[in-house]
């Protein structure tokens, strides 16, 4: 494979620095001793970090919003799977419309979803409840649950499937150990993927949430309104921590190109 | 002649996509349409909303110059947004579908980790940077002398279409990348022994190939751009409104329901026109790469 150029180079670090500039001072600026926004200059102090003890609401945030992104994820993925299957292996007549449907999400704005699961929970009286939350959010990530598991699902062999069925294997047992396993890959990056754009979402989420069952975004988003004081930074920097962590465990494990590209069990 | 096995196949599919479709009617469909419905109620400060039908909401987003004005800034926002993903993205994914493997995964887990990272906290570096006299750029800058004033990016379109590229950033070199990884990479050295150069690889053998991919990534950046919340509302404040700000505003502000309905209506109305005219268009002009 040739290699890149000078230019291309001096571009792709351009580029790196520049995506990563904002991130990292967010993460320096968690560091400083001084009462105000600075880089630490007169050296490093983890007082900003201490602080958040003080403020509960931020770990009761962190922790609404796990539990949100893994649940909603996981719910999503039981809707998605046989509709994966469904439209992966049947040429049906509204096929077409279905998967149209099952994708809009992504192309209506969660402000518009925000507005629209606000006035529907409302009315239903479960107007800023966990549960209200959860199927929101079922919602919002079912399109990606559903195309990283159609993408598997589509690749697969089906000669495999056919030889389980002449060998007696049906129904459940058929799912559950020979299309279930080969799909898995595409099934378990599709959670991983859901769960991110779960555990990211302000938009539509900052319509939902009440006071109790404020996602981590949506507290640090009404914080900031407030005002901007290390005290964010420092809880920016935890969330930065630990999704890099996270994200070189499934790098390391699971490949990053897989979950995010949706390749499935190729490459690599 | 159709026999019983015939007539399960066409109930599988349906059977199988039964749940989801019910979910999306029951928790989708229906929030929507009480959503365009409410956009036709009434509303004021003492009486609330009345469930009345009349076009109030919108005639006033007709009439009022402000809300033109409005959409207009989204829409003028979106699509430097999307330009600038679009040059800069489409190259970077190819430089680095050229890096060796290593390098290459190192590098793809620094560009994609940021969509892990909350777009409050991304918005927020930006604002650290180039908020006002304090931003750590301007500062720097200015104690350098390179100049007077701080460069202006709070509450300005230019701040607010920067911040945007970067939170989009993205999902532009996945949609590039997943092209490159169609394309044969002998194909290129094929017309490297031809005897093309690096510009007619690249405009000839290259471009057309992953267009696709960037169009596809520009309609995900579009409109999630047109659509975005978070980093208007942390980099405009309240002085530089676009749709959902406003939209945010209305509902949880003003209260005025029916008027934030009405607004959301016609951001969600312009955005599918737009996407579903654009894929058309592309689907047709590229059809032999999605066969």
């Amino acid at each position: 494979m040739s290699r890149n150029g000078p230019l291309a180079l001096i571009f792709h670090t351009i580029f790196v620095i520049v995506m990563v500039a904002p991130i990292l001072v967010v993460c320096l600026v968690a560091f400083t001793p001084e009462g105000f926004l600075s880089l630490p200059t007169n050296g490093f102090s983890l007082r900003w970090f201490r602080a958040i003890a003080n403020y509960p609401e931020f770990i009761h945030a962190f922790w609404v919003s796990l539990g949100l992104g893994a649940l909603s994820s996981f719910v999503a993925l039981l809707f998605a799977v046989p509709a994966a299957l469904a439209l992966a292996r049947y040429r049906f007549r509204g096929r077409d419309a279905l998967a149209a449907l099952f994708l809009s999400p992504l192309m209506i704005p969660h402000v518009v979803l925000g507005i629209a699961f606000l006035r529907f929970f409302t009315s239903a009286g479960l107007g800023g409840s966990f549960a209200a939350l959860i199927i929101a959010h079922v919602i919002i990530v079912f399109p990606f649950a559903l195309r990283l598991t159609l993408a598997a699902a589509t690749g697969m062999d089906l000669s495999v499937e056919m030889a389980a069925v002449s060998l007696g294997a049906n129904g459940w047992t058929l799912f559950r150990r020979v299309t279930l396993p080969l799909i898995l890959p595409g099934v378990i990056s599709g959670w991983a993927l859901a769960f991110i754009q779960s555990f990211d979402d302000l938009t539509m989420t900052v319509f939902l949430a009440a006071p109790g069952t404020e996602t981590l975004p949506v507290r640090m988003f009404l914080y900031i309104q407030d005002n901007i004081d290390p005290l964010v930074t420092s809880v920016s920097a935890c969330v930065i921590a630990i999704t890099m962590t996270a994200l070189i465990l499934l790098d390391r494990f699971y490949g990053l190109d897989r979950v995010l590209a949706g390749k499935g069990d190729t490459g690599r | 002649m159709s026999t019983a096995a015939d007539e399960r196949n066409a109930r599988a599919p349906w059977a199988l996509t039964a749940p989801a479709l019910m979910l999306f009617v029951g928790v989708l469909l229906i929030p929507l349409a009480m959503t365009v419905m409410l956009s036709f109620h009434d509303w004021g400060q003492y009486k609330g909303i009345e469930p009345v039908f009349i076009l109030k909401n919108w005639h006033e987003i007709a009439t009022d110059p402000y809300y033109a004005e409005m959409f207009w800034r989204t829409f003028r926002i979106a699509i430097l947004t999307t330009l600038l993903t679009a040059l800069l993205g489409a190259p970077e994914a190819y430089i680095l579908n050229r890096m060796s493997g290593r390098w290459k995964s190192i590098f793809l887990l620094v560009i994609l980790g940021p969509l892990l990272i909350s777009v409050v906290a991304r918005t927020l570096g930006w604002a650290l940077l180039f908020g006002g006299n304090n931003g750590l750029v301007n500062k720097l800058l200015m104690s350098a002398g390179v100049i007077r004033s701080p460069i202006p990016f709070m509450f300005t379109e230019t701040g607010m279409v920067v911040a945007l590229a970067h939170v989009m950033m993205p999902f532009m070199v996945l949609s590039v990348w997943a092209a490159l990884q169609r394309l044969d990479p002998q194909i290129e050295n094929a017309a490297m022994s031809l005897g093309a150069g690096p510009v007619t690889i690249i405009r000839r053998i290259i471009m057309p190939q992953i267009m696709p991919g960037v169009l596809s990534g520009a309609i995900i950046v579009f409109s999630l751009s047109a659509s975005a919340f978070a980093t208007p509302a942390i980099i405009g404040g309240r002085r530089l409104k676009v749709a959902a700000t406003l939209a945010y505003d209305e509902f949880l502000n003003t209260l005025n329901w029916p008027l934030g309905a009405a607004v959301a209506t016609l951001l969600l109305v312009a955005l599918v026109l737009i996407v579903v005219g654009s894929n058309a268009l592309i689907e047709r002009r590229y059809a032999e790469v999605f066969r």
